[in-house]
Protein backbone atom coordinates (compact mmCIF):
# COMPACT_ATOMS: atom_id res chain seq x y z
CA UNK A 1 0.00 0.00 0.00
CA UNK A 2 2.82 2.40 0.86
CA UNK A 3 4.30 1.81 -2.61
CA UNK A 4 0.98 2.84 -4.15
CA UNK A 5 0.77 5.93 -1.94
CA UNK A 6 4.26 7.07 -2.88
CA UNK A 7 4.12 6.16 -6.57
CA UNK A 8 4.85 8.95 -9.06
CA UNK A 9 1.19 8.94 -10.17
CA UNK A 10 0.00 9.34 -6.56
CA UNK A 11 2.31 12.33 -6.08
CA UNK A 12 1.03 13.90 -9.27
CA UNK A 13 -2.56 13.20 -8.15
CA UNK A 14 -2.03 15.05 -4.86
CA UNK A 15 -0.22 17.86 -6.67
CA UNK A 16 -3.06 18.20 -9.19
CA UNK A 17 -5.72 18.28 -6.46
CA UNK A 18 -3.76 20.91 -4.52
CA UNK A 19 -3.29 22.91 -7.72
CA UNK A 20 -7.00 22.78 -8.57
CA UNK A 21 -7.82 23.94 -5.06
CA UNK A 22 -5.45 26.89 -5.50
CA UNK A 23 -7.23 27.71 -8.77
CA UNK A 24 -10.47 28.19 -6.84
CA UNK A 25 -8.87 30.74 -4.53
CA UNK A 26 -7.54 33.12 -7.20
CA UNK A 27 -10.97 34.41 -8.38
CA UNK A 28 -11.95 35.04 -4.72
CA UNK A 29 -8.75 37.04 -4.18
CA UNK A 30 -9.31 38.95 -7.43
CA UNK A 31 -12.87 39.93 -6.50
CA UNK A 32 -11.66 41.28 -3.14
CA UNK A 33 -8.80 43.12 -4.87
CA UNK A 34 -11.28 44.96 -7.09
CA UNK A 35 -12.44 46.74 -3.91
CA UNK A 36 -9.02 48.48 -3.95
CA UNK A 37 -10.28 50.53 -6.91
CA UNK A 38 -12.87 52.23 -4.67
CA UNK A 39 -11.86 55.55 -3.15
CA UNK A 40 -13.36 54.45 0.15
CA UNK A 41 -10.96 52.10 2.01
CA UNK A 42 -13.72 50.63 4.18
CA UNK A 43 -15.11 47.88 1.84
CA UNK A 44 -11.63 46.44 1.16
CA UNK A 45 -10.55 46.61 4.79
CA UNK A 46 -13.85 45.01 5.85
CA UNK A 47 -13.36 42.20 3.33
CA UNK A 48 -9.76 41.71 4.52
CA UNK A 49 -10.97 41.68 8.13
CA UNK A 50 -13.65 39.11 7.24
CA UNK A 51 -11.07 36.91 5.50
CA UNK A 52 -8.82 37.15 8.56
CA UNK A 53 -11.41 36.42 11.23
CA UNK A 54 -14.39 34.40 9.92
CA UNK A 55 -14.00 30.83 11.30
CA UNK A 56 -14.92 29.03 8.06
CA UNK A 57 -12.41 31.16 6.16
CA UNK A 58 -9.79 30.33 8.79
CA UNK A 59 -10.28 26.62 8.03
CA UNK A 60 -10.09 27.43 4.32
CA UNK A 61 -6.86 29.32 5.02
CA UNK A 62 -5.25 26.29 6.67
CA UNK A 63 -6.23 24.08 3.73
CA UNK A 64 -4.96 26.75 1.35
CA UNK A 65 -1.56 26.97 3.03
CA UNK A 66 -1.33 23.17 3.10
CA UNK A 67 -2.22 23.11 -0.62
CA UNK A 68 0.51 25.64 -1.43
CA UNK A 69 3.06 23.70 0.60
CA UNK A 70 2.12 20.32 -0.91
CA UNK A 71 1.98 21.71 -4.45
CA UNK A 72 5.39 23.35 -4.13
CA UNK A 73 7.11 20.46 -2.33
CA UNK A 74 5.81 17.76 -4.66
CA UNK A 75 6.52 20.01 -7.65
CA UNK A 76 10.17 20.39 -6.63
CA UNK A 77 10.50 16.70 -5.73
CA UNK A 78 9.06 15.51 -9.04
CA UNK A 79 11.14 18.01 -11.01
CA UNK A 80 14.37 16.82 -9.39
CA UNK A 81 13.37 13.18 -10.05
CA UNK A 82 12.66 14.12 -13.67
CA UNK A 83 16.04 15.80 -14.06
CA UNK A 84 17.73 12.73 -12.58
CA UNK A 85 15.93 10.52 -15.10
CA UNK A 86 17.98 12.15 -17.87
CA UNK A 87 21.51 12.78 -16.59
CA UNK A 88 22.88 13.32 -20.13
CA UNK A 89 20.94 15.61 -22.45
CA UNK A 90 20.77 15.89 -26.24
CA UNK A 91 23.20 18.02 -28.20
CA UNK A 92 20.64 18.54 -30.97
CA UNK A 93 18.00 19.69 -28.47
CA UNK A 94 14.38 18.63 -28.25
CA UNK A 95 12.32 19.74 -31.24
CA UNK A 96 9.13 17.84 -30.47
CA UNK A 97 5.96 19.82 -31.05
CA UNK A 98 4.61 20.39 -27.59
CA UNK A 99 2.72 22.99 -25.66
CA UNK A 100 5.20 25.87 -25.25
CA UNK A 101 4.11 26.70 -21.69
CA UNK A 102 4.33 23.10 -20.48
CA UNK A 103 8.13 23.10 -20.81
CA UNK A 104 8.69 25.84 -18.28
CA UNK A 105 6.30 24.92 -15.46
CA UNK A 106 9.02 24.70 -12.82
CA UNK A 107 10.37 28.15 -13.76
CA UNK A 108 7.00 29.88 -14.01
CA UNK A 109 6.07 28.15 -10.76
CA UNK A 110 9.30 29.32 -9.11
CA UNK A 111 8.56 32.90 -10.19
CA UNK A 112 5.05 32.73 -8.76
CA UNK A 113 6.44 31.26 -5.53
CA UNK A 114 9.00 34.08 -5.25
CA UNK A 115 6.18 36.59 -5.65
CA UNK A 116 4.11 34.72 -3.07
CA UNK A 117 6.94 35.04 -0.53
CA UNK A 118 7.12 38.79 -1.24
CA UNK A 119 3.33 38.98 -0.95
CA UNK A 120 3.42 37.17 2.40
CA UNK A 121 5.97 39.67 3.73
CA UNK A 122 3.80 42.56 2.54
CA UNK A 123 0.48 41.28 3.88
CA UNK A 124 0.11 37.80 5.32
CA UNK A 125 2.91 37.98 7.88
CA UNK A 126 1.51 41.32 9.10
CA UNK A 127 -1.85 39.62 9.57
CA UNK A 128 -0.19 36.83 11.52
CA UNK A 129 1.65 39.42 13.63
CA UNK A 130 5.06 38.15 12.54
CA UNK A 131 6.13 41.54 11.23
CA UNK A 132 5.06 45.06 12.11
CA UNK A 133 2.15 46.73 10.33
CA UNK A 134 -1.54 47.52 10.59
CA UNK A 135 -3.61 44.48 9.58
CA UNK A 136 -6.79 46.56 9.74
CA UNK A 137 -5.63 48.89 6.97
CA UNK A 138 -4.37 46.70 4.12
CA UNK A 139 -6.06 49.15 1.74
CA UNK A 140 -3.40 51.79 2.33
CA UNK A 141 -0.62 49.15 2.42
CA UNK A 142 -1.70 48.00 -1.05
CA UNK A 143 -2.13 51.56 -2.37
CA UNK A 144 1.34 52.49 -1.12
CA UNK A 145 2.90 49.42 -2.73
CA UNK A 146 1.26 50.11 -6.09
CA UNK A 147 2.75 53.61 -6.05
CA UNK A 148 6.25 52.04 -6.32
CA UNK A 149 7.07 51.50 -10.04
CA UNK A 150 9.49 48.62 -9.33
CA UNK A 151 6.77 46.78 -7.38
CA UNK A 152 4.42 47.14 -10.34
CA UNK A 153 7.05 45.83 -12.77
CA UNK A 154 7.62 42.77 -10.59
CA UNK A 155 3.87 42.35 -10.08
CA UNK A 156 3.06 42.49 -13.79
CA UNK A 157 5.86 40.13 -14.82
CA UNK A 158 4.84 37.63 -12.12
CA UNK A 159 1.19 37.68 -13.14
CA UNK A 160 2.13 37.34 -16.82
CA UNK A 161 4.10 34.21 -15.94
CA UNK A 162 1.31 33.04 -13.65
CA UNK A 163 -0.93 33.10 -16.74
CA UNK A 164 1.51 30.78 -18.52
CA UNK A 165 1.56 28.50 -15.47
CA UNK A 166 -2.22 28.43 -15.14
CA UNK A 167 -2.86 27.71 -18.80
CA UNK A 168 -0.96 24.42 -18.75
CA UNK A 169 -1.80 23.60 -15.12
CA UNK A 170 -5.57 23.81 -15.57
CA UNK A 171 -5.93 21.19 -18.32
CA UNK A 172 -2.94 19.16 -17.13
CA UNK A 173 -4.56 18.65 -13.72
CA UNK A 174 -7.60 17.04 -15.37
CA UNK A 175 -5.38 14.71 -17.41
CA UNK A 176 -3.46 13.74 -14.25
CA UNK A 177 -6.73 12.99 -12.46
CA UNK A 178 -7.56 10.67 -15.34
CA UNK A 179 -10.30 12.94 -16.67
CA UNK A 180 -9.69 12.89 -20.38
CA UNK A 181 -12.73 12.93 -22.63
CA UNK A 182 -13.29 13.25 -26.36
CA UNK A 183 -15.81 16.10 -25.94
CA UNK A 184 -14.92 17.61 -22.55
CA UNK A 185 -11.12 17.84 -22.83
CA UNK A 186 -11.20 20.42 -25.69
CA UNK A 187 -13.73 22.43 -23.64
CA UNK A 188 -11.51 22.24 -20.54
CA UNK A 189 -8.60 23.55 -22.65
CA UNK A 190 -10.70 26.51 -23.82
CA UNK A 191 -11.80 27.25 -20.25
CA UNK A 192 -8.13 27.02 -19.19
CA UNK A 193 -7.15 29.60 -21.78
CA UNK A 194 -10.00 31.89 -20.72
CA UNK A 195 -9.08 31.48 -17.03
CA UNK A 196 -5.34 31.94 -17.65
CA UNK A 197 -5.96 35.23 -19.46
CA UNK A 198 -8.81 36.60 -17.34
CA UNK A 199 -7.32 36.11 -13.86
CA UNK A 200 -3.85 37.64 -14.47
CA UNK A 201 -5.45 40.38 -16.61
CA UNK A 202 -7.74 41.26 -13.69
CA UNK A 203 -4.85 41.55 -11.24
CA UNK A 204 -2.77 43.48 -13.80
CA UNK A 205 -5.68 45.89 -14.42
CA UNK A 206 -5.82 46.75 -10.70
CA UNK A 207 -2.05 47.21 -10.54
CA UNK A 208 -1.91 49.49 -13.61
CA UNK A 209 -4.96 51.50 -12.54
CA UNK A 210 -3.60 52.18 -9.04
CA UNK A 211 -0.09 52.85 -10.36
CA UNK A 212 -0.84 55.17 -13.27
CA UNK A 213 -4.32 56.57 -12.74
CA UNK A 214 -4.54 57.23 -8.98
CA UNK B 1 23.80 14.70 -51.79
CA UNK B 2 26.60 15.60 -49.44
CA UNK B 3 25.99 15.32 -45.71
CA UNK B 4 27.98 15.94 -42.57
CA UNK B 5 27.18 13.34 -39.93
CA UNK B 6 27.82 14.00 -36.26
CA UNK B 7 27.47 10.61 -34.61
CA UNK B 8 27.77 9.69 -30.95
CA UNK B 9 30.56 7.16 -30.54
CA UNK B 10 31.01 5.30 -27.28
CA UNK B 11 33.20 2.20 -27.08
CA UNK B 12 31.18 0.53 -24.29
CA UNK B 13 28.83 1.24 -21.39
CA UNK B 14 31.63 2.48 -19.15
CA UNK B 15 33.58 4.48 -21.72
CA UNK B 16 33.26 8.23 -22.12
CA UNK B 17 31.68 8.94 -25.48
CA UNK B 18 32.03 11.79 -27.92
CA UNK B 19 30.70 12.97 -31.27
CA UNK B 20 32.66 11.97 -34.36
CA UNK B 21 32.24 13.81 -37.65
CA UNK B 22 31.88 11.89 -40.92
CA UNK B 23 31.55 13.39 -44.38
CA UNK B 24 29.20 11.47 -46.65
CA UNK B 25 29.32 12.13 -50.39
CA UNK B 26 27.04 10.62 -53.00
CA UNK B 27 24.12 9.98 -50.67
CA UNK B 28 21.14 9.08 -52.84
CA UNK B 29 17.76 10.61 -51.89
CA UNK B 30 16.27 7.17 -52.58
CA UNK B 31 18.33 5.61 -49.81
CA UNK B 32 16.81 4.73 -46.46
CA UNK B 33 18.48 6.34 -43.46
CA UNK B 34 19.76 2.98 -42.23
CA UNK B 35 21.13 2.22 -45.70
CA UNK B 36 23.06 5.46 -45.50
CA UNK B 37 24.50 4.28 -42.17
CA UNK B 38 25.24 0.90 -43.76
CA UNK B 39 27.19 2.75 -46.49
CA UNK B 40 29.12 4.65 -43.82
CA UNK B 41 29.87 1.41 -41.96
CA UNK B 42 31.06 -0.28 -45.18
CA UNK B 43 33.49 2.57 -45.65
CA UNK B 44 34.64 2.43 -42.03
CA UNK B 45 35.24 -1.33 -42.25
CA UNK B 46 37.22 -0.84 -45.48
CA UNK B 47 39.29 1.78 -43.68
CA UNK B 48 39.82 -0.75 -40.88
CA UNK B 49 37.88 1.40 -38.43
CA UNK B 50 35.20 0.41 -35.94
CA UNK B 51 31.76 0.62 -37.61
CA UNK B 52 28.96 2.58 -35.94
CA UNK B 53 26.88 0.24 -33.77
CA UNK B 54 23.14 0.74 -34.11
CA UNK B 55 20.11 -1.46 -33.42
CA UNK B 56 18.01 -2.70 -36.30
CA UNK B 57 16.04 -5.80 -37.08
CA UNK B 58 12.89 -5.89 -39.19
CA UNK B 59 13.44 -2.65 -41.16
CA UNK B 60 9.65 -2.69 -41.64
CA UNK B 61 8.67 -0.34 -38.83
CA UNK B 62 7.30 -3.05 -36.54
CA UNK B 63 10.10 -4.26 -34.28
CA UNK B 64 10.97 -0.91 -32.71
CA UNK B 65 14.66 -1.65 -32.39
CA UNK B 66 16.04 1.03 -34.73
CA UNK B 67 15.61 3.87 -32.25
CA UNK B 68 18.02 6.74 -32.60
CA UNK B 69 17.71 10.46 -31.99
CA UNK B 70 18.16 12.40 -35.24
CA UNK B 71 18.34 16.20 -35.40
CA UNK B 72 16.31 16.69 -32.21
CA UNK B 73 13.68 14.03 -32.93
CA UNK B 74 13.42 10.35 -31.97
CA UNK B 75 13.32 8.41 -35.27
CA UNK B 76 14.11 11.60 -37.17
CA UNK B 77 12.16 14.66 -38.23
CA UNK B 78 9.30 12.89 -40.08
CA UNK B 79 6.28 12.15 -37.88
CA UNK B 80 4.75 8.70 -37.38
CA UNK B 81 7.58 6.60 -38.78
CA UNK B 82 10.49 4.63 -37.35
CA UNK B 83 14.11 5.32 -38.32
CA UNK B 84 14.11 2.36 -40.74
CA UNK B 85 11.30 4.02 -42.71
CA UNK B 86 13.09 7.36 -42.79
CA UNK B 87 14.19 8.23 -46.29
CA UNK B 88 17.18 10.40 -47.17
CA UNK B 89 14.92 12.54 -49.38
CA UNK B 90 13.83 14.31 -46.19
CA UNK B 91 17.35 15.75 -45.79
CA UNK B 92 18.90 18.60 -47.74
CA UNK B 93 22.18 18.62 -49.62
CA UNK B 94 24.89 20.01 -47.35
CA UNK B 95 22.91 19.40 -44.16
CA UNK B 96 24.55 18.47 -40.86
CA UNK B 97 22.80 15.50 -39.26
CA UNK B 98 23.19 14.89 -35.54
CA UNK B 99 22.66 11.26 -34.53
CA UNK B 100 22.45 10.44 -30.83
CA UNK B 101 21.34 7.47 -28.74
CA UNK B 102 18.17 7.64 -26.59
CA UNK B 103 19.07 9.56 -23.45
CA UNK B 104 17.52 8.29 -20.22
CA UNK B 105 18.97 6.89 -17.02
CA UNK B 106 17.05 3.60 -17.39
CA UNK B 107 18.33 3.30 -21.00
CA UNK B 108 22.13 3.18 -20.54
CA UNK B 109 24.23 3.29 -23.70
CA UNK B 110 25.75 -0.11 -24.51
CA UNK B 111 27.75 1.04 -27.53
CA UNK B 112 27.47 4.04 -29.87
CA UNK B 113 23.75 4.35 -30.70
CA UNK B 114 22.60 1.17 -28.99
CA UNK B 115 20.92 1.51 -25.62
CA UNK B 116 19.83 -1.16 -23.17
CA UNK B 117 16.03 -1.17 -23.16
CA UNK B 118 15.69 -3.99 -20.64
CA UNK B 119 13.86 -1.51 -18.39
CA UNK B 120 10.84 -1.83 -20.72
CA UNK B 121 11.00 -5.62 -20.52
CA UNK B 122 11.05 -5.40 -16.73
CA UNK B 123 7.88 -3.27 -16.75
CA UNK B 124 6.21 -5.61 -19.22
CA UNK B 125 7.06 -8.74 -17.23
CA UNK B 126 5.82 -7.08 -14.03
CA UNK B 127 2.22 -7.25 -15.26
CA UNK B 128 1.80 -6.73 -18.99
CA UNK B 129 0.12 -10.06 -19.63
CA UNK B 130 -3.06 -12.05 -19.00
CA UNK B 131 -2.68 -15.17 -16.86
CA UNK B 132 -4.61 -17.81 -18.77
CA UNK B 133 -3.78 -21.33 -19.75
CA UNK B 134 -2.85 -21.53 -23.37
CA UNK B 135 -4.57 -24.06 -25.54
CA UNK B 136 -6.63 -24.07 -28.68
CA UNK B 137 -8.12 -20.74 -29.73
CA UNK B 138 -11.41 -20.11 -27.89
CA UNK B 139 -14.61 -19.31 -29.74
CA UNK B 140 -14.33 -15.62 -30.65
CA UNK B 141 -17.94 -14.79 -29.75
CA UNK B 142 -17.95 -16.38 -26.29
CA UNK B 143 -17.04 -13.04 -24.74
CA UNK B 144 -18.58 -10.12 -26.55
CA UNK B 145 -16.42 -7.02 -26.92
CA UNK B 146 -17.82 -3.71 -28.19
CA UNK B 147 -16.21 -2.70 -31.49
CA UNK B 148 -15.16 0.69 -30.08
CA UNK B 149 -13.34 -1.05 -27.20
CA UNK B 150 -11.55 -3.55 -29.42
CA UNK B 151 -10.51 -0.75 -31.78
CA UNK B 152 -9.13 1.32 -28.90
CA UNK B 153 -7.39 -1.68 -27.38
CA UNK B 154 -5.81 -2.38 -30.75
CA UNK B 155 -4.68 1.24 -31.11
CA UNK B 156 -2.90 0.87 -27.77
CA UNK B 157 -1.53 -2.58 -28.56
CA UNK B 158 0.28 -1.34 -31.69
CA UNK B 159 2.92 0.27 -29.41
CA UNK B 160 6.19 -1.34 -30.52
CA UNK B 161 8.05 -0.43 -27.32
CA UNK B 162 10.76 1.43 -29.19
CA UNK B 163 11.28 4.00 -26.43
CA UNK B 164 10.73 7.09 -28.59
CA UNK B 165 8.28 8.40 -25.96
CA UNK B 166 11.01 8.25 -23.32
CA UNK B 167 13.53 9.80 -25.70
CA UNK B 168 11.20 12.69 -26.59
CA UNK B 169 9.95 13.45 -23.09
CA UNK B 170 11.84 16.18 -21.27
CA UNK B 171 11.43 14.07 -18.11
CA UNK B 172 12.43 10.77 -19.74
CA UNK B 173 9.01 9.49 -18.70
CA UNK B 174 7.82 6.10 -19.89
CA UNK B 175 4.17 6.77 -19.13
CA UNK B 176 3.00 6.60 -22.76
CA UNK B 177 4.54 3.14 -23.18
CA UNK B 178 3.29 1.84 -19.83
CA UNK B 179 -0.18 3.32 -20.32
CA UNK B 180 -0.48 1.76 -23.78
CA UNK B 181 0.46 -1.63 -22.38
CA UNK B 182 -2.04 -1.22 -19.52
CA UNK B 183 -4.78 0.11 -21.82
CA UNK B 184 -4.61 -2.78 -24.28
CA UNK B 185 -5.71 -5.07 -21.43
CA UNK B 186 -7.86 -2.65 -19.45
CA UNK B 187 -10.20 -2.16 -22.40
CA UNK B 188 -10.90 -5.86 -22.87
CA UNK B 189 -12.92 -8.15 -20.56
CA UNK B 190 -10.10 -10.71 -20.45
CA UNK B 191 -7.76 -8.05 -19.09
CA UNK B 192 -10.13 -6.67 -16.47
CA UNK B 193 -9.68 -9.68 -14.14
CA UNK B 194 -6.10 -8.73 -13.22
CA UNK B 195 -6.45 -5.00 -13.94
CA UNK B 196 -5.70 -3.81 -10.40
CA UNK B 197 -2.65 -5.99 -9.83
CA UNK B 198 -1.37 -5.17 -13.31
CA UNK B 199 -1.48 -1.38 -13.01
CA UNK B 200 0.04 -1.44 -9.52
CA UNK B 201 2.88 -3.74 -10.55
CA UNK B 202 3.70 -1.96 -13.81
CA UNK B 203 3.64 1.54 -12.31
CA UNK B 204 5.74 0.37 -9.37
CA UNK B 205 8.31 -1.14 -11.73
CA UNK B 206 8.27 1.99 -13.92
CA UNK B 207 9.16 4.11 -10.88
CA UNK B 208 11.69 1.59 -9.61
CA UNK B 209 13.74 1.49 -12.82
CA UNK B 210 14.03 5.28 -12.73
CA UNK B 211 11.84 6.81 -15.43
CA UNK B 212 10.60 10.35 -14.86
CA UNK B 213 6.97 11.31 -14.43
CA UNK B 214 4.57 12.83 -16.94
CA UNK B 215 4.24 16.61 -17.24
CA UNK B 216 1.57 16.35 -19.95
CA UNK B 217 3.71 18.20 -22.52
CA UNK B 218 2.54 15.88 -25.29
CA UNK B 219 6.06 15.37 -26.72
CA UNK B 220 5.65 11.58 -26.53
CA UNK B 221 2.44 11.61 -28.55
CA UNK B 222 3.95 13.99 -31.11
CA UNK B 223 7.01 11.79 -31.64
CA UNK B 224 5.52 8.30 -31.29
CA UNK B 225 6.02 6.39 -34.55
CA UNK B 226 2.77 4.53 -33.89
CA UNK B 227 0.83 7.62 -32.81
CA UNK B 228 -0.14 6.25 -29.41
CA UNK B 229 -2.47 8.77 -27.80
CA UNK B 230 -2.15 10.69 -24.53
CA UNK B 231 -5.63 9.43 -23.61
CA UNK B 232 -3.85 6.20 -22.65
CA UNK B 233 -2.02 8.05 -19.85
CA UNK B 234 -5.30 9.41 -18.47
CA UNK B 235 -6.69 5.87 -18.61
CA UNK B 236 -3.64 4.49 -16.78
CA UNK B 237 -4.10 7.15 -14.09
CA UNK B 238 -7.78 6.18 -13.72
CA UNK B 239 -6.86 2.50 -13.53
CA UNK B 240 -4.24 3.30 -10.89
CA UNK B 241 -6.70 5.25 -8.72
CA UNK B 242 -9.26 2.45 -9.06
CA UNK B 243 -6.60 -0.02 -7.87
CA UNK B 244 -6.38 1.56 -4.40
Amino acid sequence: MSKVLFASISKKFVMALAGLFLLTFLPVHLIINFLLLKNNPEPFNKAAHFMATFPLVKIFEIVLMAAILIHVMYGIYLQISNWLARPVGYVSGNKAETSFFSKFMIWTGATVLTFLVLHFFNFYFIKLGLIEGDPENFYSVAHNLFKIPAYNYIYLVCFFLLGFHLYHAFSSAFQTLGLNHRIWTPIVKKVALFYAILIPAGFAFISITLWLFR
Amino acid sequence: MKLTLKIWRQRNANAKGNFETYQMDNVSPEMAFLEMLDALNKRLVEEDKDPVAFDHDCREGICGSCGMYINGHPHGPVPAITTCHLSMRFFKDGETVWIEPWRAKPFPVIKDLIVDRTAFDKIQTAGGFVSVNTGSAPEANNILVPKSHSDEAFNSAICIGCGACVAACKNASAMLFVSAKISQFALLPQGRIEAKERVRAMVEKMDEVGFGSCSNTGACEAECPKQIKLTNIARMNREFYKAF
